[in-house]
């Protein structure tokens, strides 16, 4: 399909759902197409209320992601959801299999669930991941879940993204807990304990609580929620609770803040991202990488002294 | 850059073996491709929304229970209303020959049935989108 800038621009604004969709691909195909729709676009975004949910592997993600949809739709708000997994590094190609816990709502004219896969990026999300969310919010969704990879310990980039995060935990992960504590423990406004139906459940609750406690006090202390996502029990306290402190951000100043924060990181990443390109085709270019190769491991050249050359010929 | 090929598989009507889905769409993943897996006993409605929200370029479909001739055509026809007859439909799955033609006039571009090996499913998707 041919397409313009301007068709794709008038598509999302008009809720067209297969432009939309069309859209989302170009951003993530770095279509220059979609470059120019994006700058476009940006003064139709900020509306949406942007939700970062984020956890380790098997905690129950995208089921919780698929409850909060329904309780948002449940107070008439439309639901914009971007579930990322991970590209396979060899292959480049990905399972996307988020929509299988999104069955219900997947029908629901007021929910667009968009799957994207890493391609390459690190960090939880994928490289597109603000633009896709960017046409959603432009596309008119009130609320924007954005689901990221299970994490481990340090992928966070979710919040140079989203207005707020809540961090999924399970009980019984014993250690696991602990080992987390530098990385993504640090990035949460708002935990939450799913498949609270297992044990371990209060252990977990005050060990998190006290970790919270000790936290710097001019911060303002993140709620700890319970949650079982399979039934719904404690979910729509969870949006209520995030609705709270949304207005709580907002009324504090905090939320423009950080969104003023995180465009700044938008520009920078977009400049290592230009820069990177250039420097790559100039390395191409040279026709030099393999006899660069040879050098190095021969000892007659080095790393650092390759790169300085390349970059000399800029 | 060539742009990553998305996929969605999906398993219509209540059969509940996905096996075959879950091969196929492990080597499509393998073969480079973004797979959008959306587990069992789909309607052809969640199929299609999926296939729209995705931006697909491909829809894979494997039927065991016999329904294929009433869903398959199914999907198709709501593609068609949904603007999106582009998608290029494919079937699998236990699918009688004499079924096939009829499939064929209805949108399904290719049938294939047990015993195709993945590379045949791979090579007909490069050659076809």
């Amino acid at each position: 399909m041919d397409i313009d800038f301007q068709k794709l621009l008038d598509g999302v604004l008009n809720k067209d759902v297969r432009l939309t969709s069309r859209a989302i691909t170009l951003v993530e195909n770095e279509n220059p197409e979609s470059v120019s729709m994006l700058k476009k676009l940006f003064k139709h975004t900020g509306n949406a209320k942007i939700i970062g949910i984020t956890g380790p592997p098997g905690s129950g993600k995208s089921t919780l992601t698929d409850k909060l949809a329904k309780a948002a739709r449940h107070q008439g708000k439309t639901v914009g959801i971007v579930a990322v997994d991970p590209t396979s590094p060899f292959t480049g190609g990905a399972i996307l299999g988020d929509r299988v816990r999104m069955q219900e709502i997947s029908t629901d004219p007021g929910v667009f669930i968009r799957s994207m896969g890493t391609r390459g990026q690190l960090g939880g999300l994928a490289k597109a991941t603000m633009s896709a969310v960017r046409v959603l919010d432009a596309y008119g969704c009130d609320y924007i879940f954005i689901e990221t990879v299970g994490v481990g310990q340090s992928e966070v980039d979710i919040i140079k993204l989203a207005d707020l995060v809540c961090i999924v935990l399970i009980p019984g992960m014993g250690d696991d807990i602990q080992s987390i504590k530098a990385g993504i423990m640090e990035i949460g406004d708002i935990f939450t304990i799913n498949k609270c139906d297992r044990e371990g459940v209060e252990r977990l609750y005050t060990e998190l609580n006290m970790m919270l406690d000790l936290r710097d006090s001019s911060e303002v202390r993140p709620p700890v929620l319970k949650t079982i996502a399979q039934t719904g029990e404690g979910v729509s306290e969870m949006l209520e609770e995030a609705d709270k402190l949304f207005y709580n951000m907002k009324e504090s100043g905090k939320l423009q803040k950080r969104r003023k924060r995180n465009l700044k990181i938008e520009v920078e990443n977009i400049l290592t991202s230009i820069f990177v390109k250039k420097v790559n085709k100039v390395a191409a270019e040279t026709g030099l990488m393999d006899d660069y190769a040879d050098k190095m491991s021969k000892k007659e050249s080095d790393p650092f002294t390759v790169a300085e050359d390349i970059l000399n010929k800029l | 850059m060539v742009d990553t090929i998305r996929v969605l598989v999906a398993k219509p009507g209540l059969d509940g073996h996905d096996r075959g889905a879950k091969v196929v769409a492990r080597a499509l993943r393998d073969a480079g491709m973004e797979v959008i897996y959306t587990g069992l006993r789909q309607t052809p409605e969640q199929i299609v929304a999926a296939a729209v929200q995705e931006d697909v370029q491909v829809l894979c479909m494997s039927i065991l229970s016999g329904a294929h001739n009433h869903l398959f055509p199914k999907v198709t026809e709501l593609l068609k209303q949904k603007d999106a007859s582009d998608i290029l439909v494919l079937g699998g799955g236990v699918i009688p020959e004499d079924d096939i033609p009829f499939l064929k006039e209805n949108g399904i571009k290719e049938v294939f049935t047990p015993g195709t090996s993945t590379e045949d499913i791979i090579t007909f998707i490069k050659e076809n989108v």
